[in-house]
């Protein structure tokens, strides 16, 4: 029911297609992990991309202002790293790992609307460099994570 | 918060779920807070064309006596106000004109709507005020009310009904037959835009008859059902305050039951011959005292975000030095101006136009701007 709750606009066709992505991924070992608090963790060597999930935008509905974390913070899993607000009301993003923002999705500061039409791939939220690799044991796969939305 | 067992439903609830609404509890009542679409598009939508909302949550009241000031088939806003001179409730008031055949006649009785879970409060206070007076007071429960707003919403409504809309100016009101069921439609609404609202009884069928014309207007590719989430935005937008309850430490809304009608920038529901007598209606002595010697000690006024973040309601306000200043009551994103936008309470002289503000929004310091309402201009239809 959650699922069928939110559609995405029109504007964005291509939501589709780009959510396919980390399944590709996946099949090439770049497991995306995904966290109690609705954020996903792609990593590639030591740096994590991480966002909100499809699953949470469309709980939020249009996503209308993000805010990101600087670049060189150093952010501690599951304290605030940003908030997404949509029309109603503003929701925190807490960071599912620990480390330090090596880079932001500038993109998002214009078109918040990215979260919404690619949430789990053009709207990723930052890049954070692992301080504690051994916390992405802790995180749901895919699968899981599912469930845990179902639940 | 009651369980969700204990909040009360409209009519309507079966048609919310049936459409896939999202429902949460407003006022005692389950109510439909957005659809599909989402908020955003429900309340573009109503700007360019129509939205439906269900409101059969508020409640219709009729006042029977002989003293009303206003004119027949006409209506303003007006508010509630107790002994301590502050708002208890805010509502459109008609004076209401018997059917058409008696347009001449004079309308023999008040009608109004009040908000939602306020009949507790609202009603024993009329009763106890009115109880000085030859007038009865008699609430309509049963009926279902339906809001119909946007630019395509006289056409809308035009095509349902015998009565010539184009002789009712905003804010004027009467009984007509929509879709062949005898209801009574105000002019009015709670977004900016031109509308109705309208009054359906239950009707003589096996179910309420504002179901039927629930699904009739909605078969119209113009009009689209919209939630108490896009109401919220549209009313904000518009300048329009919504009334709620004191928190223990913050304001959460623009008006509760400590809030002067002059606080709440609505000292002109006060009607001239009331501010020329002390003592001539409930709470007069702490209204008419501020706005005789501007004593007021609080100002309502909106906002504009200049960059950044919404600024949500709870927020607080401070002048340039740091000083604490005031507090956000209402705060949002405006989905037609694509910025933040809110109302606040300030000390008065910092309610003016231009007057820069600022605010903390996680951690970040914000620059606002106080700014004339309505956010987005008014499009009431004023008469041919």
């Amino acid at each position: 029911m959650l699922r069928s709750s939110l559609r995405l606009t029109s504007r964005v066709p291509a939501a589709s297609q780009r959510l396919a992505r980390p399944a590709l991924l996946a099949r090439r070992g770049l497991a995306t992990k995904f966290s109690k608090d609705h954020e996903w963790v792609k990593v590639e060597g030591k740096v994590a991309t991480v966002g909100i999930t499809d699953h949470a935008q469309e709980q939020l509905g249009d996503v209308v202002f993000v805010d990101l974390p600087e670049v060189g913070a150093v952010v501690k899993k599951d304290d605030t790293m940003g908030a997404v607000e949509s029309v109603k009301a503003a929701s925190d993003v807490y960071a599912p790992v620990s480390g330090e923002v090596t880079d932001v999705n500038g993109a998002l500061n214009d078109e918040p609307a990215l979260i919404n039409s690619s949430a789990e791939s053009d709207g990723w939220m930052c890049k954070v460099k692992l301080s504690k690799p051994d916390e992405l044991d802790g995180l749901m796969d895919a699968d899981a994570y599912k469930k845990f939305c179902n639940e | 918060m009651p369980a969700e067992s204990e909040l009360r439903k409209t009519p309507l609830h079966a048609e919310h779920l049936a459409l896939g609404a999202k429902m949460g509890p407003f006022g005692g009542w389950d109510m439909p807070i957005q659809y599909p679409d989402g908020i955003m598009k429900s309340h573009l939508f109503t700007r360019a064309k129509a939205g439906l909302f269900d409101v059969s949550h508020m409640l219709g009241v009729v006042v029977r006596g002989a003293d009303r000031a206003l004119p027949d088939g006409s209506g303003t806003l007006s508010v509630l106000t107790n002994e301590a001179g502050g708002i208890i409730d805010d509502m459109i008031i008609t004076n209401a004109a018997r059917g058409p055949s008696e347009k001449r006649k004079r309308g023999d009785h008040l009608y109004m709507v009040i908000n939602a879970g306020h009949e507790d409060k609202d009603l024993p206070h009329m009763e106890a005020q009115l109880s000085k007076f030859d007038a009865s007071v008699e609430t309509l429960p049963n009926n279902g009310i339906l809001a119909l707003q946007g630019p395509a919403a006289a056409e809308v409504l035009q095509a349902l009904t015998p009565v010539d809309l184009s002789q009712m100016p905003f804010m004027s009101a009467r009984p007509m037959e929509v879709a062949g069921e005898q209801c009574f439609v105000a002019r009015s609404g709670y977004t900016g835009e031109d509308g109705f609202e309208i009054a359906v009884p239950p009707g003589g069928g096996s179910q309420h008859a504002v179901r039927g014309l629930w699904s009739t207007l909605l078969e119209r590719e113009d009009v689209t059902p919209v939630g108490l989430g896009a109401r919220d935005s549209l009313r904000l937008e518009a300048g329009l305050c919504l009334y709620g309850e004191r928190h223990a430490s913050s304001a959460r809304n623009d008006l509760d039951d400590t809030t002067s009608p002059v606080e709440g920038a609505l000292a002109w529901v006060i009607a001239k011959r009331r501010r020329a007598e002390d003592g001539s209606f409930c709470g007069s002595d702490r209204i008419l005292a501020e706005l005789r010697d501007k004593s007021r000690t609080r100002a309502r006024c909106g906002f504009v975000v200049d960059q950044g973040a919404p600024v949500r309601e709870g927020t607080a306000l401070r002048d340039e030095s740091g000083a604490e200043v005031g507090i956000v009551t209402s705060g949002g994103f405006s989905p037609c101006l694509k910025k933040g936008i809110g109302m606040c309470y300030v000390t008065p002289g910092r309610n003016k136009s231009g007057t820069k503000l600022l605010a903390e929004v996680r951690g970040k310091t914000q620059s606002l701007t106080v700014t004339k309402m309505p956010f987005v201009e008014q499009r009431y239809y004023r008469g041919p």
